[in-house]
């Protein structure tokens, strides 16, 4: 499977390339401002920024003459929005059907234990956010997740701890 | 065409659905989700009915009747199906019924009790939010939500402020706004018009919780005492005889059912604390209770030694646009067949006493012509001088429903006020530029040839005088005068003039001018030059400021008119109220508000009788108006709280408020609207009415009025207008007057086929600029208007505590450029000065306001705006330029 590259957060964090970047317009480049571009718009600048901070919101419900709350709602619709600032390490938890039979809520308890956050948040110092996702594709290796781009399958509550730990001993 | 429900033949129109014709027919279809309100959502799936010949049952709030067809809407099968539904939504409403201040108002729990279930059958997870209580006013509870959409739809088509939404998905689906901020952090009215809509207790009103449940209260039905739109109320009235809640019936009166944060909320003052309980008289400087045999005693001894020593005129008299038809009718009639003179007025003298003088020159009538509803089938509108959306938020939600239907929207506003946004075109002109900018529209209007030719020629008369001084208003010269750029104006002018039909919605924007008048004749001129007038979707419209301040006016509370608008320098209409009140009237026009506080102070009028209004607060350069105030050797003033007007008096008699008596108002569309009796006035305070007639007979006269019923046959009998009003008819609704007979259906539209003075007139207007102009010394121009969340002088809505907690002090809204140039910052307290005097208000940095501009509303006493604003004069309406004034403003 494809792994998700999380590129970097904030708005002033964006390399500073010739010409300087505007986010805002690199968001709506190619888009015509009709009412169908609020999801393309929306990934766009998703992928740009990492997440959905409510300033992004209201200038994509302003530039496309909707609703905050609208856009908000659709946004929350759909899985693939956070509305949270991604952290520097990003767990997803999978809970399809095979990793549900096999474990998976224990790994995201564990998760949640271990680093304070539910998913969806991100910790306070910013190194993890987590993700519980529906099916990351390899069943075979039930229950799965991935920490950034790598995947462990056949997880276990312990293998997980030994995860975490070498990740913050490293 | 007909068709059977529930074996019973049934006629319906097409178009209707098998909702509307099952309740005509007095059968209830189960729903949730269902609201007249709104287009139909069939979300809630409980109003599935049978109709032969399909072959599953199909939703009755969204199924268009057909001719023959045969609608069953209960039977064993539809009463399981709606079983499973109603379980399945218990499966995930929090079942807190009994300590639920809904209960027995809940469509949830009704649906439960009629198909008999009990409990949910569905054992598992429920959601569980926290309940939102964070807004003075709603109070939310995501864990009752049902999810019918109902609030979302509110918000979204009626209200159009666009707070909710659904948000997530699935189990967890829920109602919220962006990103679960409280209310109060978004575009919220506060208008509760969700609350209202909601079939659970998900959405409640915080006002009123705990205090009683549907059984405990009585719902008396009567009429907002705020502004001139007329919303017909409940009030909620508790075992205590205290008003607990205010809500509306769907689909009832001008309002259908909406409400504002004002109407809805704003009800605290009629049970307040400090209201007046009995009559104050003062000795040795201060006043001190006293019996209402004293008082009025007082009051009829001072005002006869007035009267005999300096004569009639040496007296005046302000009633109340807050007062219903037959206290103002009888306040008029005190002053004039009483007291024995013209002098008697009310503050419409300071809001539309130019309406009045200059739509009656050029149309005949100084009214509304058109209603709220029929404005929705405008194709094209014209906003000019209104807030709508704060001063008057019932007009805006059928303008607003217009624009969404695709109307194009005008707005000509100093400032970029809610309606503005929402706009085609806003023309942010300067303010007092109203008609430089109207006449710019007319210049492009004629010069393209999209004036109403047939109309001019066939109902209008001095055509030709307005199309002279059009000439010179092309609209590069308009840009140099407004600051609107001439495109613009051009592109507005085609979307008005090409409009089959354009209706016109104005305020004190445009009436509270030095030359007010000038520019209520140029918006009718606008009118005329379209055709605009005597149609439907159309019309000069007016929007008046106060419950009751059109009726205070067509019962005569004005110097120069009797009841109708019947001139007091007629004869024949002095001969005919003189016989009818066995009182000899004079033949001369009395005094206004305005001239008569410059007769105060000259020393001419020395006696003044107050009823229910406050000029310390609502008059221009009040400290001019203290003043005259303090000169008089007689003040009496009747209300319902010490004003700052009534601290001033020698005697305070205590009256009602509009919860206290029986009456009527009329509204701004011409509406007359029965006002019921809810609770009893507080102490020993009477109904104004009652008071007036009592002093009437310790000062000789013989009235013996036991209703206010008797009132209004009088008035009826006196008025053509109101002729075929009675207290009886209004029973089942309101009337809009003309209304000449007791069989008359009433006219929502005027002037339709002739115009009340026959033929309609144009008027050639110039631009004036306003009395005070900029200068050196004070550089900004200053404009005062109202905002949403209060009322006037602030006497109703500060005492209402969620109001005050919304918006607690004044401000002043001043541009970011000028603010950055005076090294101003928001919220910093700064001082606004002008040649009359000065306050204190924090500032509100924003860019509603164009540079150069500086808007203060006029609620606060602690940043009174009248301090500040211009006393000129309009010389043929005599209302004052609150509206523009130079002033200077510091850190």
């Amino acid at each position: 499977m494809a792994a998700v590259t999380r590129p970097q957060p904030e708005l002033d964090d964006l390399p500073a390339s010739s010409p300087p970047i505007d986010p805002w317009a690199q968001i709506v480049q190619g888009f015509d401002g009709n009412r169908s571009d609020l999801v393309p718009v929306l990934q766009r600048a998703q992928s740009l920024l990492g997440y959905l901070p409510p300033d992004a919101v209201r200038r994509v419900a302003r530039w496309l003459r909707l609703s905050e709350s609208e856009v908000f709602g659709v946004a929350t619709f759909y899985a693939q929005f956070r509305f949270t600032p991604p952290g520097r390490h990003h767990v997803r938890i999978c809970l399809g059907t095979a990793c549900h039979v096999k474990g998976g809520v224990q790994m995201l308890e564990t998760i949640q234990r271990r680093l304070g956050v539910g998913a969806g948040e991100t910790t306070a110092d910013g190194e993890y956010d987590v993700e519980r996702v529906a099916c990351l594709g390899c069943c075979a290796l039930a229950p799965v997740l991935t920490l950034d781009e790598a995947i462990h399958g056949q997880m276990s509550v312990l293998k997980l701890q030994g995860i975490l730990d070498a990740e913050a001993s490293a | 065409m007909d068709l059977t429900i529930d074996g019973r033949r049934v006629t319906a129109d097409p178009g209707n659905t098998i909702m509307d014709v099952a309740r005509t027919a007095g059968i209830d279809i189960p729903s949730l989700c269902q609201d007249d309100r709104l287009q139909p959502f069939a979300a809630c799936r409980l109003c599935l009915v049978e109709v032969d010949g399909t072959r599953a049952p199909v939703v009755a709030c969204d199924t268009v009747v057909a001719d023959g067809m045969v609608v069953c809407t209960e039977t064993d099968d539809l009463a399981e199906q709606r079983r499973v539904l109603l379980d399945l939504l218990l499966s995930d409403h929090k079942p807190d019924c009994l300590v639920c201040d809904q209960s027995g108002d809940c469509r949830l729990q009704t649906l439960c009790y009629r198909y008999g279930v009990s409990a949910t059958s569905y054992a598992g997870e429920m959601r569980d939010y926290p309940v939102r209580s964070d807004t003075p006013f709603i109070v939310y509870d995501p864990s009752k939500c049902i999810l019918c959409g109902r609030c979302v739809g509110i918000c979204e088509d009626v209200q159009q402020c666009n707070v909710l939404d659904f948000a997530e998905r699935g189990f967890i689906s829920h109602i919220t706004t962006s990103f679960g901020r409280s209310m109060v952090e978004t575009s919220c009215e506060m208008c509760g018009n969700c609350v209202s809509s909601c079939p659970t207790g998900a959405l409640q009103d915080k006002v009123g919780q705990s205090l009683g449940r549907t059984w405990d209260v009585r719902r008396v039905e009567t009429v907002c005492p705020y502004c001139g739109c007329g919303c017909n109320i409940r009030l909620h009235v508790d075992g205590h005889g205290r008003v607990v809640q205010v809500s509306a019936e769907i689909g009832k009166g001008p309002n259908e059912g909406n409400l504002c944060v004002k109407g809805r909320y704003g009800f605290q003052f009629i049970n307040h604390p400090d209201r007046l309980t009995q009559p104050l008289v003062r000795r040795d400087g201060e006043l001190v209770p006293a019996s209402w045999d004293e008082a009025l005693d007082v009051v009829a001894q001072r005002l006869t030694a007035i009267k005999a020593e300096h004569g009639a005129d040496a007296l005046a008299g302000f009633a109340s646009a807050r007062c219903t038809n037959e206290e103002n009718y009888l306040f008029q009639k005190f002053m004039r067949a009483v007291v024995g003179t013209h002098n008697v007025d009310h503050c419409a003298r300071l809001c539309h006493a130019s309406t009045v003088t200059g739509l009656a020159q050029s149309l005949g009538s100084g009214a509304m012509t058109n209603s709220f509803a029929d404005l929705e089938t405008a194709q094209a509108i014209l906003i000019i001088g209104s807030n709508t959306s704060e001063a008057h938020p019932i007009a805006a939600i059928h303008l607003k429903k217009a624009v969404r239907d695709g109307a194009t929207l005008i707005v000509a506003d100093p400032r970029q006020i809610d309606m503005a946004r929402r706009a085609d075109y806003h023309l942010q002109i300067k303010p007092g530029t109203n008609v430089a900018i109207l006449n710019g529209l007319m210049h492009v209007i004629l010069a393209e040839g999209l004036h109403d030719k047939v109309f001019i020629d066939a109902r209008t008369e001095e055509f030709d005088k307005l199309a002279t001084v059009l000439a010179k208003y092309t609209p590069e010269l308009v840009e140099e005068i407004t600051g609107v750029p001439a495109g613009q104006i051009r592109a507005a002018a085609r979307a008005f003039g090409s409009a089959e039909r354009a209706a016109i919605v104005y305020s004190m924007g445009i009436t509270q001018h030095s030359h007010g008048t000038e520019h209520v004749l140029a918006v009718s001129n606008l009118a005329l030059l379209t055709g605009n007038v005597g149609k439907p979707g159309a019309g000069v419209n007016p929007l008046r400021g106060q419950n009751n301040v059109q009726g205070a006016c067509d019962v005569g509370a004005l110097p120069d008119v009797f009841t109708g608008y019947q001139p007091v320098t007629d004869a024949a209409a002095r001969a005919k109220f003189e016989q009818a009140w066995g009182a000899e009237l004079g033949s001369a026009v009395g005094l206004t508000v305005t001239e008569a506080m410059d007769a105060m102070l000259a020393g001419r009028v020395k006696g003044l009788f107050v009823m229910g209004e406050n000029p310390m607060l609502s008059d221009p350069d009040i400290s001019h108006v203290e003043q005259a105030l303090k000169g008089l050797e007689f003040l009496v003033v009747q209300d319902i709280f010490l004003s700052e007007t009534a601290a001033l008096a020698d005697v305070v008699l205590p009256a009602s408020s509009f919860a206290e008596k029986d009456g009527t108002f009329t509204n701004t569309e011409r509406k007359v609207q029965l006002v019921r009796k809810a609770i009893d006035p507080p102490g020993e305070a009477r109904a104004d009415w009652r008071i007036i007639s009592d002093l009437a007979g310790r000062m000789g006269a013989t009235w013996s009025y036991g209703h206010p019923r008797e009132i209004m046959t009088e008035l009826a009998a006196l008025t053509p207008q109101y002729g075929g009003i009675s207290f009886a008819r209004l029973e089942s609704g309101g009337l809009c007057w003309p209304c000449p007979a007791a069989d008359h259906p009433g006219t929502s539209i005027l002037h339709i086929g002739k115009f009340t003075r026959g033929k309609g007139k144009f008027f050639a207007i110039d631009y004036q600029a306003p009395a005070e102009q900029t200068d050196d010394e004070f550089p900004l121009t200053l404009t005062t208007g109202r905002m949403l969340e209060h009322y006037h002088t602030g006497t109703m809505t500060r005492r209402s505590d969620g109001l005050n907690e919304l918006v607690p002090t004044g401000f002043a809204e001043i541009s970011p450029a000028d603010a950055q140039r005076l090294g101003i910052v928001d919220y910093a307290e700064i001082t606004v000065a002008t040649r009359r005097g000065s306050i204190s208000v924090p500032a509100n940095v924003t860019d509603r306001v164009k540079p150069g501009v500086v808007f203060v509303p006029f609620h606060f006493w602690e940043s009174p705006a009248n301090r500040l604003t211009n006393p000129a004069r309009d010389p043929q309406a005599n209302i004052p330029e609150f509206k523009v004034c130079a002033c200077r403003v510091s850190a």
